[in-house]
């Protein structure tokens, strides 16, 4: 198994390969070019590179315009700052027109630990999802995250990448290729099925192998792109098993659990969900693993609830 | 630059302000107030000042324009309706089902509009992008933008102000249409307004102030803008609301406001007469 890498990482490192490729790209950052590792682009590039201080939204808007002036520019803050602070700006300036800004939410989800509730995004995925135009992505690991790194220069309108600060082991080997809106079965079983995202994929693989210890064969999907959703992938998966079981580091109002059980709702599958999330609270100070046992998003708790849902 | 033809221009602003005029209609509120206070600023640019072409309206050495109090972008579709960018037959359909012209702008359907912007606070960083991407790409187009004076209590506005000065950005031009009225009240209900100007310099800008619907001082002022590579220039424009149309001048009430038939039909009538003057003026000076 490969060293943990966090997703932040790759993706700093995956950006520096972006500038060398793409001309026309530029990084804004709102004095955290550390943390959100843009640090390896400014290096790099430094023309190219934009510190606009602690300014979130001012930076969002002046990617907007840089945008609509030929240039593609990726914005960077905590995901939680980048999104609902500039909530807005997104909406009307980036959103609306189609413009190709790349949003890049870092330290997201519960894992982002110690700094509590007002660091820790729980909405992000909701809040992009709901803007027409907008792609959401959520990578499984560092191979993914490099990926869609490199693929968001190139494709059409805005596009959220959600990174995070906890160490996953690659799941994917270098030949990984991201499609957008194409989800990936990483194992097959015919019992049930774990849908998750970010760094609750390599979980859910975990709670797959405890399942299968316990005569319980679960497919695990990861579900990378949140929109525009693979909704014959879910289709499938919910008729094949008639289990799905949803695993994020997110809210289960408006996220990942949420895009499911839409989908599931409106194909008319008939399939049991079990959307397994943080449940309508704010996160709270503690370690990265200390909240995923909290909300139940650890290997155990997820076969223990998967098991339950089996056989009452 | 050749001197401006201050009574061509001043013609020129007359019909512009028809034109705003034309997308009224029966129970059809809008923001004619701030469009009519920024009309003169608007023709000067357009007409005057603007390195443009309007067969081409995307052509990437263009100035660019953003009209960062977007409910006031009626002003800018009618210059744009008499650059022939827009069909002047089109200007009617403001606010109508299927429309290009939205309400507030809407870039990516309307050609010759820069940016989409309606939430206020947000155009002066846009417009900062946009000057930093000349810079980028090593062109030599200038970024003017229009605030609302009301809009500069939204905090954003210091954002790019400070952003402005900080990268030096030179090329870029920001108004303020100081009408003095907001959707409510006085604009200095709720936040107080002064100093401004010394606002302004202390936030690293060039400023000047004027009155903004003197042709003759609004060209001069952008001439003036055109002088520095490397300090952004601030024009503080002194306006009345509704300039042009007496019952509204001055008046809040007439922010956001539809008109009856008979107050459309007076206004139209005023501001044709103030077309037919200003273009006998041209006449005489010519």
């Amino acid at each position: 198994m490969s060293k943990p890498r966090q997703t932040r990482d790759a993706y700093g490192e995956a950006l520096v390969e972006v500038g060398r490729v793409h001309s026309e790209v530029v990084v804004l950052d709102a004095d955290l070019y550390k943390s959100t590792r843009t640090v390896l682009f400014r290096h790099a590039y430094p023309d190219r590179f934009f510190d606009l201080g602690i300014a979130e939204m001012d930076m969002v808007s002046t990617g907007a315009g840089m945008a609509a002036s030929g240039l593609v520019p990726y914005c960077n803050s905590f995901a939680i700052f980048l999104t609902a602070h500039c909530y807005d700006q997104i909406r009307i300036q980036i959103a609306y027109p189609k413009l190709h800004v790349v949003l890049a939410g870092s330290s997201a989800g519960l894992t982002q630990g110690p700094d509590g509730a007002s660091h820790q995004s729980l909405e992000d995925v909701a809040l992009m999802r709901a803007l027409p135009n907008m792609s959401v992505l959520v990578p499984a690991d560092g191979v993914e995250a490099a990926a869609m790194t490199m693929a968001a220069a190139e494709l059409e309108g805005p596009v959220y990448i959600r990174l995070g600060r906890y160490p996953v082991p690659d799941i994917f080997d270098s030949s990984y290729a991201f499609e957008l809106g194409r989800a990936t079965w990483l194992r097959h079983g015919k019992d049930m099925t774990l849908v998750a995202c970010g760094h609750m994929v390599n979980v859910a693989l975990q709670a797959a192998e405890l399942l299968a210890k316990r005569e319980v064969e679960a497919s695990v999907i990861n579900m990378s792109t949140i929109k525009p959703l693979d909704r014959p992938a879910i289709a499938q998966a919910a008729r094949d098993t008639g289990l799905v079981v949803t695993v994020e580091e997110h809210s289960i109002i408006g996220g990942l659990g949420s895009a499911v059980a839409e989908v599931m709702a409106e194909e008319g599958c008939g399939a049991r969900l079990v959307r397994l999330g943080t449940r309508d609270v704010f996160g709270e100070s503690g370690t990265a693993d200390e909240l995923l046992e909290k909300h139940g998003l650890t290997a155990n708790s997820i076969a223990e609830r998967t098991r339950r849902e089996l056989h009452g | 630059m050749t001197a401006p033809n201050i009574h061509r221009l001043r013609q020129l602003a007359a019909e512009l302000r028809v034109h705003v005029a034309r997308m009224m209609g029966a129970n059809k509120a809008h923001h004619f107030g701030g469009s009519l206070s920024a009309a003169d600023i608007v023709a000067a640019l357009y007409f005057y000042k603007m390195r443009y072409d309007p067969s081409d309206p995307s052509w990437p050495d263009r100035d660019r324009f953003i009209m960062s109090k977007g409910h006031c972008v009626p002003a800018q579709y009618a210059a744009l309706a008499m650059l022939g960018v827009l069909p002047v037959e089109e200007l009617p359909s403001l606010k109508r089902m299927g429309s290009r012209l939205q309400g507030h702008p809407a870039m990516h359907e309307c050609p010759g509009l820069e940016g989409c912007t309606g939430s206020l606070g947000q155009g002066l960083s846009y417009a900062n992008g946009m000057a930093l991407a000349a810079r980028i790409q090593r062109r030599d187009f200038r970024v003017y933008c229009l605030i609302g004076d009301g809009e500069t209590q939204e905090g954003q506005i210091w954002e790019a102000a400070m952003t402005a000065s900080t990268q030096r950005l030179g090329n870029l031009i920001a108004f303020i249409d100081w009408n003095g009225l907001k959707a409510m009240d006085a604009t200095s209900c709720g936040k107080v307004m002064e100093p401004m100007a010394d606002r302004w310099v202390a936030f690293g800008w060039r400023v000047r102030t004027i009155d903004g619907h003197d042709m003759a001082q609004i060209c001069d002022v952008l001439d003036w803008a055109d002088g520095s590579a490397t300090v952004p220039s601030l024009i503080i424009a002194h306006t009345v609301k509704g300039k042009g149309i007496s019952f509204m001048e001055g008046k809040a009430q007439f922010h956001n406001a539809a008109l009856t038939d008979e107050q459309i039909e007076q206004a139209m009538a005023e501001l044709e007469a103030q077309l037919s003057q200003a273009r006998e003026e041209r006449h005489e000076q010519a």
